[in-house]
């Protein structure tokens, strides 16, 4: 008998499986699938001021830092100024659907590509992002690819004000509406990568980024 | 992993005068504990949560063998493979066959307590392929002569700053440094190369999504992402009860796991991960495994202990403890330490290896109250004990002892006659005062307490002379 079968017989025998009750299972599980029912949700003010703000203070409080520029065409400016204050280079590697934005005019060199290990800043929007715990949704393809946002030291997101949700169900729900199937990778980011391992003292910066810096698209 | 759970009371008592270790447990003390209590406040129906995920974890494995077959259909669909292992031996196996058919020479790890059951690093160096630990914790133990981990959440939690500070110099050749920052730094520098490098990645899962055919992993290193967005094989290796029904569901259960575990609200990266790499993409694995492990599952499906599959590894119950904190987790002697482990080493590992597991808890029920899922563990600890009796596991002292005492307890005169003796005699050992230093048919018990001293008398002799007073009035 395979390890399949013998796993599976084994737990059919424990819950007593016939006819009857997988009939009565299989509408249940149907039922879950087909409602999409959810839990508890915390109570959050759904106004676009209110989500911004609640977005800007739960992600500062993960150790992001954040900025809010009027438009898109005022990105390329507000990072090239945070790379400044933070001695920070001033090339990167940015998403292939940023590839467009006007880097050279802010004196930024960048590469619209998946990131290498030696990148030092990485460049990625995001699909929607989370009001209730300051969390981005980041969503893989060839045109964002998953190690700009993991790979260099610093990374850097912008975020449409507009595309801020209340809650991860929400996420869920506008990811079903435009996307139809999931993406390989859906990383949801809350701040730099940190580690508590040792003596359980929180310290910033593990494997992946040190710093998060958001430049918030009020649009 | 070689189970040692059998050398629990001696593993304990010398965990107990360790006093590198004692002061160790002492640094970390409480700080999950203060985290939790701080940030579950954040939630404004943290019961209801906890009920909605109980109901969540219920509902598959109360079905589980249809919510399998469900997430399989799906994972399928999305191009993974999906394989099945009754033991950590065919965990090993099927893991060692998929790196040799890849021509993996080196595998990068993220944290996998189930890969811990398996002992699956000692089989694939048997079998000349590199496993590289990447969660700091694991890989401090891993270079540390492969010690194995005291906690699930925080591995190396035994570990002083000194003794990391000392192993890292010691293996890496490199100065000697002092802070935490650049120990940290310095771990990344040394496997930010293997992720480059490996093969093959290999994680556990948090939780298998039916409705997608994804596996979701909450990690906060950001390793969790570097093992299954660089290497061209991910495979994932899961206990067959991490089903949750769907995406909705995942996000009910993340507003408890980091809550419960390390006090975040929400962890670092939080990665959905459904299918290959797509022909035009950067990145992300060219093949997708999933070895879904029973190793003791699929028997506690229907039996005393099916609410133990509702465990979703955060660490709270070990972390509220009063004897995990006290003796470490090494003591335990298997992959799972804490309330959780003394069910789970009886349940996948053997209940006549691990005879003291059930015993080693006061039942106070601090597991029990901050368990997210709501498993009744001081309960389930009961019945194991209970089941240790049935199937005659206790010692022969304990057995003849309670025989004895159940005999006595039927004859109501004999047993009078008992109680009365050893009343008398526990206030003679008392020696007038009104506790005993030393029971000497105990000694442990008052190692470091006092026994209370009786006055004297039984309750019935107590009884019948305040009676007696009481009909004379009537």
């Amino acid at each position: 008998m395979s390890s399949r079968e013998d796993i599976l017989g084994r737990v059919r025998a424990n819950l007593h499986r016939g006819a009857t009750n997988a009939a009565a299972a299989r509408e249940d599980i149907l039922a879950a699938l087909s409602n999409r029912s959810h839990g508890p949700k915390p109570a959050i003010d759904g106004s676009p001021q209110a989500l911004l703000e609640r977005f800007r203070l739960k992600s500062e409080q993960q150790s992001t830092t954040a900025d809010i520029v009027a438009g898109e065409s005022d990105v390329p400016a507000a990072i090239a100024r945070y790379l400044t204050t933070m001695s920070l280079p001033k090339s990167a590697v940015a998403w292939p659907s940023l590839a467009a934005l006007d880097w050279a005019a802010a004196g930024l060199k960048v590469d619209g590509r998946g990131a290498r290990d030696a990148d030092p800043v990485g460049i990625t929007g995001c699909f929607c992002a989370i009001a209730e715990t300051g969390t981005l949704m980041l969503c893989s393809s060839a045109d964002t690819p998953a190690t700009v946002s993991l790979l260099p030291e610093t990374h850097i997101a912008i975020v449409n004000a507009s595309r801020i949700l209340p809650c991860m169900e929400d996420a869920w729900a506008l990811a079903r509406k435009e996307l139809g199937v999931l993406p390989r990778a859906v990383n949801f980011i809350s701040g730099p990568s940190r580690t508590g391992d040792i003596e359980q003292t929180v310290v910033l910066g593990a494997h992946g980024p040190y710093r998060v810096h958001l430049v918030i698209v009020a649009d | 992993m070689e189970i040692k759970s059998m050398r629990f009371k001696a593993n304990a008592s010398g965990a107990l005068v360790n006093t590198v270790l004692q002061g160790n447990l002492k640094t970390s003390k409480g700080k999950f504990v203060t985290r939790r209590a701080e940030t579950i406040k954040e939630l404004d129906d943290f019961e209801g949560t906890r009920d909605a995920a109980t109901a969540i974890r219920n509902r598959v494995i109360d079905n589980l063998d249809l919510w399998l077959e469900r997430f399989e259909q799906k994972a399928l669909d999305t191009g993974a493979q999906v394989l099945w292992a009754r033991d950590g031996a065919e965990v090993c196996r099927l893991v060692t066959e998929i790196a040799l058919q890849h021509g993996v020479t080196k595998v990068a790890k993220s944290k996998s307590m189930l890969s811990e059951e398996a002992g699956l690093n000692q089989a694939l160096e048997a079998a000349g392929i590199q496993p590289v630990e990447t969660d700091l914790g694991e890989y401090i133990l891993q270079i540390d002569n492969n010690e194995p981990p005291s906690h699930i959440i925080a591995p190396a939690v035994h570990k002083s700053l000194d003794q990391v500070a000392d192993l890292f110099h010691k293996v890496h050749g490199t100065p000697r440094k002092t802070e935490i920052p650049a120990l940290t730094r310095e771990a990344r520098e040394v496997l930010r190369s293997h992720f480059l490098s490996a093969d093959m990645g290999l994680s556990g899962g948090n939780f298998l999504i039916a409705e997608t055919g994804s596996v979701a992993l909450v990690t906060n290193e950001g390793n969790g992402r570097m093992v299954t967005t660089l290497p061209k094989v991910h495979v994932v290796i899961t206990g067959i009860e991490k089903v949750i029904p769907t995406l909705e569901d995942l996000s009910t259960l993340m507003r408890l796991l980091p809550r419960s575990a390390t006090g975040q609200p929400i962890s670092n990266y939080v990665s959905v991960l459904t299918g290959v790499k797509k022909p035009a993409e950067h990145d992300g694995p060219e093949h997708l495994y999933f070895i879904l492990v029973d190793n003791g599952r699929a028997d506690a499906v229907g039996s005393d202990f099916h609410a133990m599959l509702r465990c979703i590894r955060c660490g709270a119950c070990m972390n509220h403890c009063p004897v995990y904190q006290t003796i470490g987790g090494h003591a335990y002697g298997w992959v799972y330490p804490g309330p959780m482990g003394s069910i789970l080493t009886p349940l996948y590992a053997g209940l006549e290896k691990s005879i003291d597991l059930p015993h080693a808890a006061t039942l106070c029920n601090q597991c029990g109250v901050v368990c997210p899922v709501k498993i009744p563990l001081p309960d389930l600890l009961r019945k194991l004990r209970e089941k240790q009796t049935e199937r005659g596991l206790r010692p022969l002292t304990e057995r003849i002892g309670l025989r004895l005492w159940a005999w006595a307890a039927l004859r109501p005169k004999i047993y009078a006659l008992g109680a009365g003796f050893g009343a008398r005699y526990l206030k003679w050992l008392a020696g007038g005062t009104d506790r005993i230093r030393l029971l000497p048919a105990a000694p442990e018990w008052t190692l470091g307490r006092d026994f209370p001293a009786p006055q004297g008398k039984t309750f019935r002799e107590l009884y019948a002379a305040r009676q007696k007073p009481a009909k004379e009035t009537t």
